[in-house]
């Protein structure tokens, strides 16, 4: 079924971002950064963070925050896409790219996946070459400012073309593994990979 | 698992539950139910192509075929005002669901339950209650309701009525904004002490249900973490639409 006509609906928002093709099907701009978390906001203290990348690679490491901060930064300008709707569109994260992590670890041959996991034991999984080529960060400011607890800070990753669940919040690691294994949005009716000019949202999409 | 198709509802009753909310009950022929804290997308679709989907929490216990929506209309909305306003009973609209496994309960999880809602994030809470009260449950339960005036109470006279069948049930609001004259009841925001009155001990393991604006569900989150509950057994959501901080 597509497109059964509602008589007397109407457009009521402006075209313009739709007509610049950067909406994908479903979504609406939004200006605000509406917060989606499925339980508390864990507070992670800076002394104790930590970064891990370990797994299959060949020199697992762990980064504290102020290793991390000395890492070669880089800003990623440009849209996401919640998988509720809402997209935000000419917004911009800074931090590093997951390139120059992987870089550090050596992923072995065998890796092809990667699990992310976080402070309060929230999991998204990815294949890994969505995390690489330049496709994604590990963020800890948002539009020049330190990112909120809120919104995942100290810091989380930053996969923007993908929805936005997989952009974990509160990220501890990163573990490369063989296999796929579902996180946990990806366990409980969402999409397993989640592209949103697929309009992958849910199980079976 | 199939594609999570979408399907004709139709328009079975509007039923105003205050000046900004309405209730729909929807026919869905095919709707292979749902559960309760559930919710579903909805998609219109205007004579010239152009479409919007919203997602909206289902308010009903499941109920075979019939599903109902509580809308809330937002002025500069672009789905809700149309929701709320200008369907009639026997239009039909599409929708798809039912979505989400996370913010769900059933009687099996059990409790003791706390449900703490701030204005229409009462819906999935609603759909719990329902849910519970339909099965002859009679697992613990507690709401916490936060509302800006008693007219912005939603469900009002069911939650009266639900609460006095004696099962176990206790409703606590707190009206933030106005209240009536001779008003016994609390008057802030939801904060540590009323949810360490009105809650649950945190001894007591309750299954912890949040849903509202960010800044209610944000707040009540911290303050339960600080008074003890586990936080895996906290679980929020924050009400839709999004669209709106």
């Amino acid at each position: 079924m597509s497109g059964f006509v509602s008589r007397g609906f109407r457009r009521r928002r402006r075209a313009d971002d739709e007509e610049a093709g950067r909406l994908p099907p479903g979504q609406y701009a939004e200006p605000g950064f509406p917060v989606l978390s499925a339980g508390p906001t864990p507070r992670v203290d800076l002394a104790e963070w930590r970064l891990r990348v370990e797994g299959l690679v060949a020199r697992p490491r762990e980064w504290t925050w102020e290793e991390v901060q000395a890492l070669p930064r880089s800003t990623f300008e440009g849209d996401i896409h919640c998988v509720t709707k809402w997209s935000k569109l000419g917004t911009s994260f800074t931090g590093v790219s997951v390139d120059v992590l992987l870089e550090q670890v050596e992923p072995l041959p065998e890796a092809t996946h990667v699990l992310a996991f976080c402070y309060g034991g929230y999991t998204t999984n990815l294949p890994l070459e969505d995390v690489r080529g330049g496709k994604a960060w590990v963020v800890w400011e948002h539009e020049g400012r330190p990112l909120p607890p809120e919104h995942g800070g100290p810091a989380r990753l930053l996969v923007p073309h993908l929805y936005f669940w997989k952009s974990a919040k509160w990220l501890m690691g990163l573990r490369l593994l063989d296999h796929d294994r579902p996180g946990f949005w990806e366990s409980l009716g969402y999409h397993n990979r989640g592209d949103p000019w697929r309009e992958e949202r849910y199980w079976g999409d | 698992m199939g594609r999570l198709s979408w399907r004709l509802a139709r328009v079975a009753e509007i039923r105003p539950e205050t000046p900004r909310v309405a209730s729909l009950a929807l026919d869905v022929p095919g709707w292979a139910g749902h559960l309760a804290g559930q919710h579903v997308d909805v998609r219109l679709t205007a004579e010239d192509g152009y479409q919007a989907e919203r997602s909206y929490s289902i308010a009903s216990a499941p109920d075979g075929q019939r599903v109902e929506l509580t809308i809330e209309r937002l002025d500069d909305g672009e789905v809700s005002p149309f929701l709320a306003d200008e369907l009639g009973e026997g239009d039909q609209f599409e929708l798809r669901g039912p979505i989400g496994l996370y913010f769900v309960w059933r009687p099996e999880l059990g409790g003791p339950l706390l449900l703490v809602g701030g204005g229409s994030g009462v819906v999935p809470l609603m759909a719990m209650l329902r849910h519970r009260a339909a099965s002859g449950s009679r697992v613990p339960a507690r709401l916490l309701y936060s509302s800006r005036t008693i007219e912005d109470v939603i469900y009002r006279e069911e939650l009266e009525r639900l609460a006095a069948a004696d099962d176990g049930l206790t409703v606590t609001h707190t009206l933030t904004r106005a209240q009536p004259p001779g008003w016994r009841g609390y008057d802030r925001r939801i904060d540590a002490g009323l949810l360490k009155e009105a809650g649950w001990p945190p001894e007591a393991r309750p299954l912890v249900y949040v849903c509202g604006p960010t800044r209610l569900v944000e707040a009540v989150a911290d303050d339960l973490v600080a008074l003890g509950h586990d936080p895996s057994r906290v679980k929020t959501e924050r009400f839709g639409p999004t669209g709106v901080q």
